[in-house]
């Protein structure tokens, strides 16, 4: 009988089985060779050392029989590190094998090669790596494209110098698939340690070669493949279209990592695709049955989709709307699948599903696991506050599940049960009983802190709120912070509630909390509201009883910009993660942060890599309500950054020298810069359209997109007036936008515009209440800003505002109010406050309202300005489609407070020279080319201006 | 890209390691044991761990952990899709994917994932390739190479790598030329405690084994294609014609194949091919539980409903079971409450029924947790779905292959939730 296979695994290296093997690497018979270096491999593989006879085995290495070479090169792999001398000897067969008529061996030689981590090794590497990569042989090229990765990882410097670089991106414009794909695998590789290298240069062309390979290569290929391509950015939403027909496809893989790769790319796409083609539709419909499919396959699988499906949903609901069901979570799906099951199911939790959605969850709040019973009761929380219809089902199954009594589902329930009371107050205090009940159950300080702040809210409503907030007070010290801090300001609301009968509690917990306490944050609480009691209890009672603002609806959505690069990142670490690739991932410091492509329509701001976001930004995500803190911020001293405006900041532009110039102090810059930037100016009206981008000479390229949104309609521009002679003249007015939605005014909407009357700059409000209830006790206040803008007399709303009534009101302003630089420069922050609360929002004002009536400037002073500021500080831009002659032009600017100081006419072209004059005494003068017959004038603003001193 | 492979047995030692950049120290699994300790379950380990400098990606088969490390950022689906590949291919040949078939062919397991990765990107992962470039361990291969000293590694370019059709190698021979699809379907369902389907959803797949000779070109159509709105394909399929046709045209690799998996969702109506009527309870105060289980056929086509195995964790306080099953042997595991019945085949005109008392521990309250009931079924001859092969040809040979269609619908996760009347004793407000 022949014995069987030796097992090798079995054999144990002492010294003696050392020797043993040394001498049999070392005998004439090929088939004992053989079965030595597969002994002394399955050694290495199981970790034992053999490195003692690396001389042995590379002698071994110069053979005809591939298996022995194979073998040989494997040892050679893992010791060449610690016996670098040794290595050395192995150089001249690896030449040699690169130049073996075979293919195979030319392949496996440079493959093994690369592997080779030994620096002298890999200077002989150079020329038969050169030489590979140009081989005839498809598999070599492929094999040697890898190789230059490898190597880059050794010595990048050595891979520049020899320009391995280059012949790998020539590599992307082979014939053969998988050659593409592996030269774009090490491309990829090699820029991720290169993040500002332009290593990937994409463009149309590349982008076409490697759409053919994708339909060619093998499925890791095209996960290359696709992940390069997503960081494409096409040119137009025809190319964003076409190149997303042509990556559908992938969405049929049987390789899940194809699929998500593609739907990366199709969802960065879509972007730029118009919501309204068809395509969009069809593609949205694609996109769901892949994910869903995903959730089928294994369970690790599932959990990588999971969380990148969690961020789709934030994305773009509307994909996996109707796909509530695959979320339901299985009873032996593992624990972590489990998880993220759920907060999907949250996320996409709507009215027309709650009712299936509560079913479930109480199903869940029933099983085993403790962590995902505790998730599915705060998931039922959730929904209650997210679907406001839902609520009262969703009180109901909370209370069904504290009757369970099991102790954690209880605490759980009670920390819901508290949000859902800040959400909708006053509306489910029939509970309050039911909580009572267990309150000596509750253990956690998140549970414990829940139910006092329940109890001191409405200690008005329970009888024994004393006697309740009295027992806990009795182990106050061994209290977590929260739950003393709750604590102490519970009792300080009973007692503004109910004076008489807790006085003392309230002394007790005070010098509980100032005087035995060492956590300076009780002992500050407790110090500001015994002040507060002791000084002005009516101010107390507007603090500590104050109406607090509503929670907001999904407390936990990522926040929108992170969210448009993580997109970006479907598929990767970053996603599962939920954390930019920055922030975590070894050597990929200094990644450039992804960001959505724009909608389509502005061809212009697309050229720029981080002008895109803006537009991105603006329609999908929701906006997160901002926290409390923010919303607290004191009125006057407004120090929220601005929300989203519609004018840029200055962007800075050589030749011009807006560097540190303030505007109070003279330098003017800025403004004329600004003003002219803004497309509300009146004679920026028309600039809002299409000519934007190309209109300004000087102006810088990058507009971001949003510039244009809210002056592209309806303005009456007087160059839009065609023939506009004989129309009335009159100030140039904006229409009016809303500046305060009613979802934010809890009911008021505020819509408005500025308008300059009579000399006079008014803010023209409509003030409209969607609420149920009347808004009574309106008032106005402006944060500090640019030109003091300031309300000059009270807000005259004199009748209560009922329900569906809108009010118009005209508030006179004036500009002796504090002064402020603001970005823009013409934001303006108002506070508007009612009998309901006090909302902010900002808005901006036309700079054209500032124009005073006096702006005419004496002709000689003009020239004399004029004449002394250097023609290269002049700006110039174009203003296209212009259909008036120049007087009418001019009167139309008169109007607007914009004066014609002087005509001229050279060569058929009007010149006019104009003058105006800022509330704040800054003048500014410009020169206004119109020739006869051609629309576009140009503009030229001399940019360092004086102040002048009104005459 | 992929750096490293360890395996870790149940008992948590790591019996191979292979790395392909530089060397990991097998110090980083510990971050894996960690986790590992923290799961209750050995399948409830997170399959992404971050530690301070690499990336544990792992998946469970066999009950033999697979744990890739990798440093930079790469995509978590690639890295799982790869080492269900390496399991793939070890079953493939070794019959079995354990620790000591990968023991005893240490050798072969190490050229194979040499040549599965080459500095971490995928080199050949299709079977096909892998077996003409090594030569899967046979006894009497051994057994000749043993006398004649030849090798079981091939010496040649395996040519499918670089044609159009890299899964199909060239040359292909047999004496008796054939094709066998089997359609098999899962069905995946919870059903309420009131037997309602909250849920219910297949997965289906066509599994091939394809012996032909020489480059033939096959068709498949469906006689209700509109089934089949989302699948996924072996690359071998051809898109185009499929969208434009709805049929299946490909060249099929050499052997055996998944050709196509696909995915009836919930919106479909989906059939319930059993029913449970079940009545678990527990009374206050009682320290005996009832238990009442009766399983039906339902919507089979006439088709028997076979190697059916009921189980189902019963809740803690559960000491023991005494039941009586009508058919079929059942057991209860007092330390994990696990209660399963063997039942085999439902006989429509007798159904299979257990019943019987279930004790608790003695003053202990009434249990909290919903039992699930957990089914698994198979019938034979019958794809749930309905879909249907309407007929297979094929072009570019001129012999008459032998053809062969099954059909098989097993359960997958097919739960059964049950009362327990969640108590709703008021207490006195």
């Amino acid at each position: 009988m022949l014995e069987p296979d030796p097992n090798y695994f079995s054999s144990f290296v002492c010294s003696g089985e050392i020797f043993e093997l040394k001498a049999e690497l070392n005998s004439d018979k090929k088939e004992k060779k053989k079965e030595a270096v597969k002994k002394v491999i399955a050694s290495m593989t199981v970790g034992k050392d053999v490195s003692a006879l690396f001389p042995d085995v590379v002698n071994c290495m110069q053979t005809d029989n591939l298996e022995l070479k194979k073998l040989v090169y494997l040892y050679l792999m893992n010791y060449a590190k610690s016996q670098p001398d040794m290595a050395i000897m192995a150089v001249n067969t690896f030449v040699k094998d690169c130049e073996d008529p075979n293919p195979l061996i030319r392949a496996l030689a440079v493959r093994t090669m690369g592997c080779i981590r030994v620096d002298k090794i890999t200077e002989y590497l150079c020329e038969p790596l050169r030489k590979c990569l140009k081989d005839e042989d498809p598999y070599v090229r492929k094999t040697a494209a890898v190789c230059v990765a490898k190597l880059h990882d050794i010595n990048a410097q050595l891979v520049e110098d020899q320009g391995f670089l280059d012949t790998l991106k020539d590599l992307i414009s082979d014939s053969n698939p998988m050659v593409v794909a592996n030269a774009v695998a090490a491309l990829s590789e090699i820029a991720e340690s290169h993040p500002n290298s332009n290593l990937m240069d994409l463009n149309p062309q590349t982008i076409n070669k490697l759409l053919t390979a994708l339909n060619e290569c093998t499925e890791w290929g095209q996960i290359f493949i696709l992940d390069c391509l997503a960081n494409y950015t096409p040119r137009d939403d025809r190319e964003s279209q076409s190149i997303c027909e042509r990556v559908t496809p992938r969405l049929s893989h049987a390789n899940s990592a194809v699929v998500l790769s593609a739907v990366k790319v199709l969802m960065k796409f879509m972007e730029m695709l118009p919501k309204d083609l068809d395509y969009y539709g069809t593609l949205l419909k694609k996109l769901a049955p892949p994910l869903v499919t995903l959730l089928s396959a294994e369970p690790e699988l599932q959990y990588v989709a999971l969380r990148n499906i969690n961020l789709i949903v934030q994305r773009r609901p509307e994909i996996l709307k109707h796909e509530m069901k695959v979320f339901f979570v299985k009873y032996n799906d593992p624990i972590y699948v489990k998880l993220e099951k759920l907060d999907i199911m949250i996320r996409l939790a709507s009215q027309a599903n709650i009712a299936q959605v509560l079913a479930e969850l109480k199903e869940y709040a029933t099983e085993v696991d403790v962590d995902f019973v505790r998730k599915a009761v705060r998931a039922i929380g959730r929904c209650a506050i997210k679907v406001e219809q839902s609520a009262e089902r969703c009180v109901s199954t909370l209370l069904d599940l504290i009757q369970t009594k099991v102790n954690y589902v209880v605490q759980e329930a009670i920390v819901v049960i508290k949000d859902i009371f800040r959400k909708y107050p006053n509306k489910y205090e029939s509970v309050i009983a039911t909580l009572c009940e267990n309150l000596d159950s509750l253990d956690e300080p998140e549970a414990r802190a829940a139910m006092i702040w329940i109890v001191g809210e409405y200690a008005e409503r329970i009888d024994n709120a004393d006697e309740l907030l009295e027992s806990f007070l009795e182990g106050f010290h061994d209290e977590s912070t929260q739950v003393q801090l709750q604590l102490l300001t519970a009792i300080v609301k009973l007692f503004l509630k109910k004076p008489t009968e807790t006085q003392e509690l309230v002394q007790q917990v005070l010098s509980l909390a100032t005087q035995d306490s060492d956590n300076p944050d009780l002992r500050d609480r407790g110090y500001i509201y015994w002040r507060l009691l002791s000084t002005d209890p009516v101010a107390a009672k507007e603090v500590v009883l104050a109406e607090k603002p509503l929670i907001s609806e999904e407390t936990d959505l990522i926040e929108p910009t992170l969210l448009e690069e993580l997109i970006c990142h479907i598929g990767t670490l970053a996603s599962v993660y939920h954390k930019p690739p920055s922030a975590f991932v070894e050597g990929s410091r200094g990644v450039q942060h992804k960001r959505l492509p724009g909608s389509t329509g502005l061809g212009e701001s697309l050229e720029s890599p981080d002008t895109g976001s803006a537009a991105g930004g603006s329609d999908a995500p929701p906006a997160v309500i901002p926290s409390q803190g923010d919303l607290l911020g004191d009125l006057l001293n407004l120090d929220l950054t601005p929300p989203a405006t519609t004018g840029p900041p200055p962007p800075p532009t050589s030749g011009m020298q807006l560097g540190a110039m303030d505007l109070l102090g003279g330098g003017l810059d800025s403004l004329v810069f600004f003003l002219f930037l803004s497309p509300r100016v009146q004679l920026g009206g028309d600039l809002g359209g299409s000519s934007m981008g190309a209109g300004f000479g000087a102006a810088p390229a990058a507009s971001p997109a949003s510039f244009s949104a809210p002056v592209s309609g309806g303005l009456d521009d007087l160059f839009d007036l065609g023939g506009g002679v004989g129309m009335p003249m009159g100030a140039y007015n904006p229409p009016k936008t809303v500046w305060l939605p009613a979802m934010k005014g809890k009911g008021l909407e505020i819509s408005g515009t500025f308008a300059r009357r009579a000399g006079i700059i008014q803010m023209e409000m409509t003030l409209i209440n969607k609420a149920m209830s009347v808004m009574t006790d309106f008032a106005i206040q402006f944060n500090r800003n640019s030109f003091g803008i300031a309300p000059a007399g009270p807000l005259q709303v004199l009748t209560p505002l009922s329900p569906n009534q809108t009010i118009e009101v005209a508030l006179p302003l004036n500009t002796v109010g504090p002064v402020m630089k603001m970005d823009p420069l013409n934001n303006l922050q108002v506070a508007v406050k009612n009998n309901i609360d006090v909302f902010y929002f900002s808005c901006q004002y036309p700079i054209s309202v500032l124009f005073v009536e006096d702006g005419k400037m004496e002709r000689q002073v003009f020239l004399a300005t004029w004449k002394d500021i250097p023609n290269d500080n002049e700006s110039q831009f174009q203003i296209k489609d212009c259909h008036l002659n120049s007087d009418a032009a001019s009167s139309k600017l008169q109007g607007s407070n914009i004066f014609t100081i002087a005509k001229r006419t050279v060569d058929g072209q009007d010149m006019l020279y104009q003058s105006m004059k800022l509330t704040n005494s800054i003048w500014v003068l410009a020169e206004l080319r119109v020739q006869a017959g051609n629309p576009t004038y140009t503009v030229s603003i001399p940019l360092r201006l004086k102040e002048k001193k009104a005459h | 890209m992929i750096h490293s492979l360890f395996l870790i047995n149940a008992s948590g030692d790591i019996f191979l390691e292979k790395h392909w950049k530089s060397v990991v120290s097998r110090s980083v699994c510990d971050y894996f044991f960690e986790a590992q300790e923290r799961a209750t379950e050995p399948e409830n380990v997170p399959p992404v761990i971050p530690t301070p400098h690499h990336y544990l990606i792992s998946v469970l088969r066999h009950r033999i952990y697979f744990v890739a490390v990798i440093q930079s950022e790469v995509p978590p689906l690639f890295v799982i899709e790869f080492l269900h590949r390496v399991v793939d291919t070890f079953q493939d040949y070794f019959g079995v994917c354990t620790e000591a078939a990968i023991k005893d062919n240490v050798v072969v397991v190490y050229e194979l994932l040499e040549e599965m990765l080459d500095n971490g990107f995928p080199l050949a992962t299709e079977s096909n390739i892998l077996k003409e470039l090594i030569k899967p361990p046979t006894i009497l291969r051994t057994m000749v190479n043993t006398i004649t000293g030849s090798t079981n590694v091939g010496e040649q370019l395996p040519t499918g790598q670089l044609s159009v059709v890299p899964w199909r190698r060239t040359g292909v021979k047999y004496t008796n030329n054939e094709a066998y699809f089997d359609v098999v379907e899962e069905i995946d369902a919870i059903i309420d405690k009131s037997g309602s389907t909250i849920t219910a959803e297949i997965q289906g797949v066509i599994d091939a084994c394809v012996k032909l000779t020489g480059m033939p070109d096959l068709t498949l159509s469906f006689m209700n294609p509109r089934l089949l709105d989302d699948v996924s394909f072996h690359p071998c399929v051809r898109f185009k014609r499929w969208e434009a046709e709805r049929i299946l045209s490909f060249i099929p690799p050499d052997g055996n194949f998944r050709l196509l998996s696909y995915h009836v969702s919930s919106q479909n109506l989906v059939a319930i091919p059993v029913y449970v009527k079940h009545n678990i309870t527990f009374r206050e105060g009682s320290s005996q539980g009832r238990f009442d289980l009766t399983l039906g056929p339902k919507q089979t086509m006439g088709k028997a409903v076979e190697s059916v195995l009921v189980s189902s964790q019963l809740p803690r306080g559960v000491l023991n079971a005494n039941l009586n099953p009508s058919q079929g042997a059942y057991t209860f595991d007092p330390v994990t409450k696990l209660l399963t019945w063997d039942v085999g085949k439902i006989n429509p005109q007798k159904l299979p029924n257990l019943k019987g008392t279930m004790n608790l521990q003695a003053g202990a309250s009434k249990p909290d947790e919903n039992p699930t009931i957990n089914i698994q079924f198979k019938i034979q001859q019958m794809a749930i779905s309905g879909l249907k092969v309407n007929r297979l040809d094929m072009y570019g040979e001129k012999y008459k292959p032998f053809k062969g269609i099954k059909y098989m619908t097993k359960a997958g996760k097919f739960q059964v939730r049950t009362y327990q009347h969640f108590l709703m004793v008021q207490t006195s407000m």
